[in-house]
């Protein structure tokens, strides 16, 4: 029962900590808080559905599809939606107050579309749906291959932000977005490319999620939640602690329901991501700063 | 005379940084004081602590015999202190009157209604402001604003008034004007600390100079005698002219 | 000055009795309408009451909305009504109490999120409550409170809602709200409480909220979390004021009123589209409409006015 809970604990957090780092390079470099990231994540699961259930393509394929497709809609959206607002915003809080309302809109649009096209239906697949034994414990084998594709995906991620050049001039300007510009960064260049790259993730993400989840078109919101909350327990703009307070999370979850009571899983989520915002803002890794 | 403000071995940390480190000085009732050292020698910081924007790490302040360290800035407003904003600070969703009635309505006169109205005018007036009375705030200048942001601080009729690089970047016309505002203010028993580059109105303005070079005091006493301390030359022209 | 401010308030009783005597004329269904429309009227007054000057975006409304309405359910068998409201209120304050005494550090994201979160955990909680101790999720509501009852009762609320918000609009604590929304540092400096002004208005504000689903909630009859914590409640008042503009009195009670009549057509000849055009919605006050209605038309009435007086020959400058 341990190593069960232990591994999809695992499974799970491995999960949201690749959904998270999404989130943290649109809010830690863009600095937009994109309230519509779970529709994101929820439209890339209903397109690995539909290519799996209409098209015979297997998921892993469909990653090579969805990935870009989330690149390129984050980059429509931040030219498109984002850009004017950044342009207008006086201060900091006028551009948050703007950006989630406009993301806000975007959520319900998206949800919309999927609504009208899916219906309010629980989704999900047969892909891979067989038993491994893993330390004498059965999981099934998509599982397992979600939490390859999220570590492979989520290192992949870190070695490009860490060792090139591009990377560190992105982390540049989630460190200081004001000076960046007087190395040569073009900081707004570089927060759509941050926000592109976000959309990519989250499509990563969905897919990872529809190989081994039921999904619907509304549950987008919980996703966006789940990966907030990660982000903040992580420090915004941090890679690493997205990693890790993602897998903290989905042990915690997986043990709440296991051990306590599946019915408060979400509670417990919430009361967690509560108690992050009023005592550690800055994070659980993070120092205040100033 | 005696001390309005007593200062003593005020301390602040950000992290592993000490910004300012064990200061400590005194400023009598109605004088005119200047905070002088390079930037980021800590300056704004003990402005910050004094009026209660952040607590001090350690230290302690007091205004007139009451210890004021470490109260919210709202408490430490309400004893007599009051200041402007190195960075302009106006209110931009409210008119130039209204920034000056924040001050007047909830400052120690509570002056509310038309009463305000009336005193905001007359703040406004001794600016040169109050033709502007009824525009909004965000429309002002960037002098206009500074104007208002002083005219909001005497409002609130402080007994210590915290200026924090007022007349960083004034025409030298307007430079002679606030000199001269700033000097009325004596007059009226007002005691000023105030944070400035501008050494011609330190000479004008103020009896006396502290200053800080990276967190210490290094210098306090009458402003030319100050000025000329070997440790204050060296601070502002670097170690080889000493 | 003293003429306008009593023609005004005669305006304003008149109003309010007028839209008193409205049951005797209004079908079964127009009065459902109008409970529903005075609902949400109040939920944006109120809500803009804290959230418009302070800027603080609260998604809390159906928290607020749902402890009120649940509290009616849970206790409509053991004691009388009036006393049901009382108690409905008392929580509601007391909740808004905790809540905004933890969340006055929170500001920007960190507040829109928390107040989100906070309505789904009170959410989740009471459905796990329902579920696991008194075994059953859904609750009925019987009570002795006629349609007409109700549209009196929130008449009386959105008419004390409106008159606090008047009130506060014309006060010492109004300006202080409006301080605190531009520069907290410069507010505290002032001398003003930021941290007392702000929980003070968050409870009112509140309790308002909590009032009018305490007092919807007998429509219903019967009740489950799902129903009474609906975020739509929170995203609808929010948008609400937004459109009509959360600075004024009457902004959220201009929003508030064609966009009910919109969602309501919405719902009944498009409830598949409903959400797209939310969205849209909010997109569209967001990047056309970002102070709300009543300062678009302000601004453009004085852009024309100062053209038109520009036109004038000899009195161009």
């Amino acid at each position: 029962m341990l190593v069960t809970a232990l591994l999809s604990g695992l499974v799970l957090g491995g999960t949201y900590a690749l959904v998270a780092m999404g989130l943290t390079l649109q809010y830690g470099i863009a600095r937009i808080m994109n309230l519509a990231y779970g529709e994101m994540i929820i439209s890339a699961a209903f397109l690995a559905y539909v290519l799996y259930a209409d098209a015979g393509i297997n998921p892993v394929v469909g990653l090579l599809i969805a990935a870009p497709a989330g690149f390129l809609l984050g980059y429509v959206v931040y030219g498109v939606m984002m850009r004017p607002l950044v342009a207008r915003a006086k201060d900091k809080a006028s551009l948050e107050i703007d950006s989630i309302l406009a993301t806000f809109g975007l959520l319900f649009v998206i949800q919309g579309v999927l609504l009208v096209i899916f219906g309010a239906n629980f989704t999900s697949y047969n892909y891979l749906n067989v038993a491994v034994d893993v330390f004498g414990t059965n999981i099934a084998a998509n599982r397992l291959l979600a939490l390859v594709m999220a570590l492979v995906l989520g290192g992949g991620l870190y070695m490009l932000l860490t060792r090139t050049l591009w990377g560190t001039a992105l982390r540049a300007v989630a460190v200081a977005p004001a000076s960046a510009p007087l190395v040569g960064i073009n900081v707004d260049k570089a927060a759509r490319m941050a926000f592109a790259l976000g959309g990519a993730l989250a499509a990563a993400g969905g897919v990872v999620i529809s190989m081994y989840q039921t999904f619907t078109a509304t549950s987008g919101v919980v996703f966006t939640m789940k990966a907030l909350i990660v982000v903040i327990m992580g420090g915004v703009g941090n890679i690493l602690g997205a990693l890790s307070a993602g897998l903290i999370l989905g042990l915690v979850e997986t043990f709440v329901a296991t051990y306590i009571d599946p019915g408060l899983t979400l509670a417990a989520t919430y009361g967690i991501f509560l108690a992050i915002l009023l005592w550690r803002p800055a994070g659980l890794f993070g120092r205040a700063s100033r | 005379m005696t001390d309005l403000l007593t200062i003593s071995g005020l301390t602040r940390r950000f992290g592993g940084l000490t910004a300012v480190d064990a200061v400590s000085f005194s400023v009598n009732r109605g004088e005119v004081v200047a905070l002088l050292g390079p930037n980021g020698s800590g300056k704004t910081t003990v402005l910050n602590m004094i009026s209660g924007h952040l607590p001090p790490s350690g230290g302690t302040i007091a205004l007139s015999d009451e210890m004021i360290s470490g109260l919210s800035p709202n408490r430490i407003a309400l004893k007599g202190v009051a200041r402007t904003f190195q960075l302009v600070r106006g209110l931009p969703s409210l008119t130039v009157a209204e920034n000056v009635i924040a001050s007047l309505a909830f400052g120690h006169r509570k002056l509310w209604g038309a009463a305000a109205r009336t005193e905001a005018l007359a703040r406004l007036e001794e600016v040169g402001l109050a033709h502007r009375a009824d525009q909004s705030a965000q429309d002002l200048t960037y002098i206009d604003q500074k104007r208002m942001e002083l005219a909001r601080a005497l409002a609130a009729e402080p007994e210590l008034l915290l200026l924090d690089e007022w007349l960083a970047g004034l025409n030298p016309t307007e430079l002679r004007t606030g000199i001269e505002l700033i000097q009325s203010l004596k007059g009226r028993g007002i005691t000023v600390l105030l944070v400035e580059h501008v050494m011609d109105a330190v000479r004008a303005l103020c009896d006396r100079c502290v200053v800080m070079n990276a967190g210490r005091k290094i210098a306090d006493g009458p402003t030319e005698k100050a000025l000329s301390h070997p440790d204050v030359v060296t601070a502002y022209l670097g170690g080889g002219h000493a | 000055m003293k003429s306008v401010l009593s023609l005004q308030v005669a305006l304003f009783v008149v109003i309010v009795a007028a839209l008193a005597f409205l049951p005797v004329f209004a079908s079964p269904y127009g009065l459902t309408l109008m409970i529903g429309m005075l609902g949400y009227v109040t939920l944006a007054t109120a809500w803009a009451l804290f959230s418009g000057p302070t800027r603080y975006v609260s998604l809390a409304t159906v928290a607020f909305f749902g402890i009120g309405a649940y509290t009616v359910a849970v206790f409509s068998e053991s004691m009388a009504y009036p006393l049901l409201l009382l108690v409905s209120a008392a929580i509601g304050l007391l909740v808004a109490s905790v809540v905004g005494f933890a969340t006055l550090r929170l500001a920007g994201v960190y507040f829109v999120i928390f107040t989100f979160g906070l309505a789904e955990l009170i959410r989740q909680l009471v459905t796990w409550y329902e579920v696991n101790m008194t075994g059953t999720l859904g609750r009925y509501i019987f009570l002795p409170v006629t349609p007409e009852g109700i549209y009196w009762q929130l008449l009386g609320l959105a008419a004390i809602t409106f008159a606090i918000s008047w009130g506060v609009g014309r006060s010492r604590i109004g300006l202080a709200l409006k301080v605190i929304g531009d520069d907290e540092v410069v507010a505290a400096h002032c001398g003003i409480n930021v941290a007392r002004v702000k929980l003070a208005l968050f409870a009112v504000s509140s309790t308002i909220i909590t009032l009018v689903g305490a007092i919807q909630a007998p429509r219903w009859t019967y009740v489950e979390p799902v129903i009474a914590f609906n975020p739509t409640v929170s995203f609808l008042t929010l948008i609400m004021a937004l459109l009509g503009g959360a600075n004024r009195l009457t902004g959220p009670l201009l929003g508030a009123v064609p966009l009910f009549l919109l969602f309501e057509w919405l719902s009944a000849n498009f409830p598949n589209h409903y959400s797209i055009i939310l969205g849209l919605l909010f997109i569209a006050i967001v990047f056309i409409l970002p102070r709300g209605v009543l300062a678009f038309a302000e601004e453009n009435w004085k852009r024309w006015r100062r053209h038109e007086v520009k036109t004038v020959p000899g009195v161009a400058e």
